[in-house]
């Protein structure tokens, strides 16, 4: 037993004697990480978020989020004495008055930009290799939710500063409000408060939801979604000494914890850098929305391209009966597009289980793609659809790098959204299935000869099927097709 | 074909770098623990901590006394890469390597969800009447959502008035952005003016028109719609039917790629294109339907003046508009 001066230093014992912790801290200090590097892309978005947490605060303390017209008089001078609102005069404050208020801003929107594409790869990544399955689908659940909460409350941001693009997006997102079925008129009028661009209560909506609502859900869901983790332990791919029973890889205490942190200061780093270096939404340039003014060629944020492109490639139909529309335009690439692929992100547990995989049991050893064909192919046509949609959102872009004109354009995307998601399909399915069946040696049927080194310093021949063959199913892949 | 076949999978392979083994299953136990830094190591990561302290103060005093963004943004992503990059080289060479091995916790243990399950069921104990209580307490919750939900939908009857009010009545003024009144002669041939009602508001939707002038020879404009263009001048609502965006392209017919068609109002966002020989009619994009026309007249002055209210509807539709 140490004496009470050994107790006072040492930190276990004190927090210890406190609060009990020891067996929790042991718990933590085991707990083990497959090391593998597709498992870090969630700890991206997790760092991501930490650092929009941090960026965003800062932001807060300065910006004011109110639509009544002011006249600009700060340091900008294209914008001297404009008519401007408040909350896009307090944007232009932040990046030329505040002392590293660019910084901050540019920080936090490449944030924004890299925590939603962090959450999307690590979601291809869930998908790809069946971790989604039993005992993960509801924490699979919850990630989804984080997708689509990380998506809303980007565009919420991003339709904070009252600029050219925000006003434009905010009015197409009151288009598709409008469009919902049975509630639409009413529920978008009582969101924006009247008619868009609404009163000027709906500029402090979107700001309590963009700063407390959803960082708040998503703050605790992210809290959730660990802690579930933590009670399954990782799934882990299969390889020498890893069975479904097991997890094998670096403990938490202190290799990981080290690297782990090392990362979160490398994603911080990297953000930094961008925030700084590289510019991004320089709102003074957009100039401020007022209704009636649009531009050609802009580009919201990279995860807003798929909708955009559902709502150019739809055709012009309408659904109307007795003199009144029912179902307008824009809800069927606002709305029911995003409604159908999260309804099929949200049922991809039950679709494996039942049609794909046909398989109820559980699993912690995950699939690598070629593994299971047909999940993979049918994830992939999916992908591919999504990703021409999303390629359609920048059919401006492609006219002004190469000429390409619109209608040419949504013609080849509508026609490339029907045929490339069956192509995708088949040629996955093809190479998955011959990756199976050659067990992942193309080369096998060679006609040359490996040699290996010899205990006189020679070389010989190996006996066939010893490097070249494959080897046996082994229990756990024989297992997981079960 | 098959050669086709492998040849495109070697390729991916080989791009993929999946030429690597499939990892076999072993009886052998994966643990190993090494311990040992090599004083390389802890020299190098000493350094990077103390480039730290030299860092930060290379930001801060930027930040007081010339806080750039760049060298803002320089000054703290090295600060925070020389930390990323001491935690792990730490985390690599310093403490010990490891490699664990630990039994996944079995989730449900059949004999304890077998009695929560009874006990749950035990809560219901005496209760004979299951069905009638389910089916109340559903009735119950849906009388409670929909007092909740209707007072939403009872905003509706209202609704037309408010969503599709324009400020434009017969004889308005078109007026610029700076309320200066329009003369006819300010609208040229494939030119494009955005107009506005005198004295109302600018940031309205139902205000923005946007006025062209086209060869009178070429108008299509339906019959009850003749004299709405004098001297082939048109003006249509601004704001786009299909998502409320401002129409801000004018379809130059001069375009090679273009010239076989007529002179069209093209929606940035989603490329609706609204004819405007025809009185506004979708010729392209989404947009499910025609572009409200503001009938026009010349007053003795030249100023445009508004002949009656817009054509239709301005902005999008919702479930139930009557339109």
């Amino acid at each position: 037993m140490s004496g009470a001066h050994q107790h006072a230093k040492d930190p276990v014992t004190f927090v210890d004697e406190r609060l009990g912790a020891a067996r929790g801290l042991r718990f933590l200090m085991d707990y083990v990480f497959p090391d593998d590097w597709s498992f870090l892309l969630g700890e991206i978005a997790l760092y991501s978020f930490i650092v929009l947490i941090l960026t965003g605060t800062f932001l807060a303390l300065f910006f004011d989020p109110d639509t009544t017209p002011v006249l600009y008089h700060g340091s900008y001078q294209a914008l001297q004495g404009q008519s401007v609102s408040g909350a896009y005069a307090s944007t232009l404050h932040i990046s030329f008055n505040v002392s590293g208020g660019l910084l901050a801003r540019q920080i936090h929107h490449w944030a924004a930009l890299v925590f939603v594409a962090a959450i999307t790869l690590h979601l291809l990544r869930i998908v790809f290799t069946g971790a989604f399955r039993k005992p993960r689908d509801i924490n699979y659940f919850i990630g989804v939710t984080l997708l689509a909460l990380a998506i809303l409350e980007g565009f919420a941001g991003y339709s904070l500063p009252d600029d050219l693009l925000s006003g434009m997006g905010l009015a197409i997102a009151w288009g598709v409000a409008m469009s919902l079925p049975l509630i639409g008129g009413p529920f978008a009028t009582a969101l924006w408060g009247g008619r868009f661009p609404g009163s000027t209560a709906f500029e402090s909506r979107l700001f309590i939801a963009h700063v407390f609502l959803l960082p708040a859900i998503i703050g605790g869901l992210i809290a959730v979604h660990l802690a579930i983790i933590m009670r399954q332990r990782h799934s882990q791919f299969p390889g020498p000494g890893r069975r479904e029973d097991n997890v094998v890889g670096t403990p938490m205490w202190p290799g990981y914890a080290l690297r782990s942190l090392g990362l979160f200061a490398a994603v911080a780093a990297v953000l930094v850098l961008m925030g700084g270096l590289i510019q991004i939404n320089p709102v003074w340039l957009w100039g401020p929305y007022h209704p009636y003014i649009g531009t050609n060629g802009a580009q919201p944020d990279w995860y807003l391209g798929w909708l955009i492109g559902a709502l150019r490639l739809m055709p012009n139909l309408e659904i109307h009966a007795f003199g009144h529309t029912l179902v307008p335009n824009p809800f069927f690439g606002g709305v029911l597009f995003p409604g159908l692929l999260f309804g099929l992100l949200y049922a991809l547990p039950w679709l494996d289980r039942r049609f794909i995989s046909r398989d109820y049991r559980r699993h912690d050893l995950l699939e690598r793609p070629r593994d299971n064909p047909r999940r993979s192919a049918l994830a992939a046509a999916v992908l591919s659809a999504v990703t021409v949609v999303f390629a359609a959102g920048s059919a401006d872009r492609l006219f002004f790098q190469f000429g390409f004109g619109y209608e040419g354009a949504v013609w080849f995307f509508r026609g490339a959204f029907l045929l490339v998601p069956v192509l995708v399909f088949v040629l996955t399915k093809r190479v998955c299935e011959q990756l199976g069946r050659e067990r992942s040696y193309p080369l096998r049927g060679w006609s040359g000869t490996v040699v290996q080194r010899n205990s006189r310093g020679g070389f010989e021949a190996t006996p066939d099927g010893d490097l070249l063959s494959p080897p046996e199913a082994s229990p756990e892949s024989s297992a997981s097709r079960l | 074909m098959s050669r086709i076949w492998k040849a495109i999978v070697m390729f991916v392979m080989w791009r993929t770098g999946g030429l690597r083994r499939h990892p076999t299953a072993t009886a052998r136990d994966p643990s190993e623990r090494h311990t040992g830094a090599p004083a390389w190591a802890e020299r190098l990561v000493a350094l990077l901590l103390l480039l730290i302290p030299i860092a930060a103060v290379v930001f801060v005093a930027l930040f007081t006394l010339h806080p750039n963004t760049q060298l803002l943004g320089l000054a703290l992503g090295v600060t925070l890469a020389l930390l990323a990059a001491a935690l792990v080289l730490a985390g690599r060479w310093l403490v010990p390597q490891e490699t664990k091995v630990e039994q996944r916790p079995q989730l449900a243990d059949p004999e304890m969800t077998q009695q929560v399950r009874e006990q749950a069921a035990a809560g219901m104990e005496g209760v004979t009447r299951r069905r009638l209580l389910t089916g109340a307490a559903g009735a119950a919750g849906a009388g409670l959502t929909a007092a909740v939900v209707i007072p939403v939908v009872a905003l509706g009857p209202g609704l037309e008035e408010q969503l599709r009010r324009t400020p434009w009545r017969t004889g308005r003024a078109l007026v610029d952005e700076q309320g200066n009144p329009i003369l006819a002669t300010d609208v040229i041939e494939r030119s494009f003016l955005t107009a506005f009602p005198q004295h109302a508001d600018e940031e309205d939707l139902g205000s923005p028109v946007v006025v062209v002038r086209v060869d009178p020879m070429t108008l299509k404009l339906p019959p009850e719609r003749a004299g709405w263009a004098p001297e082939g001048i048109l003006a249509y609502s601004k704001i786009c039917t299909h998502a409320a965006c401002a129409i801000s392209l004018f379809r130059d017919p001069l375009s090679p790629s273009t010239e076989s068609k007529g002179p069209a109002l093209v929606c940035p966002c989603h490329y609706s294109t609204f004819d405007v020989l025809d009185g506004g009619s979708v010729e392209f994009g989404p947009a499910g339907r025609p572009l409200p026309q503001l009938p026009l007249k010349i007053d003795a002055a030249g100023v445009l003046r508004a002949a009656g209210p817009m054509s239709g509807p301005v902005g999008p539709s919702w479930w139930g508009d009557p339109s």
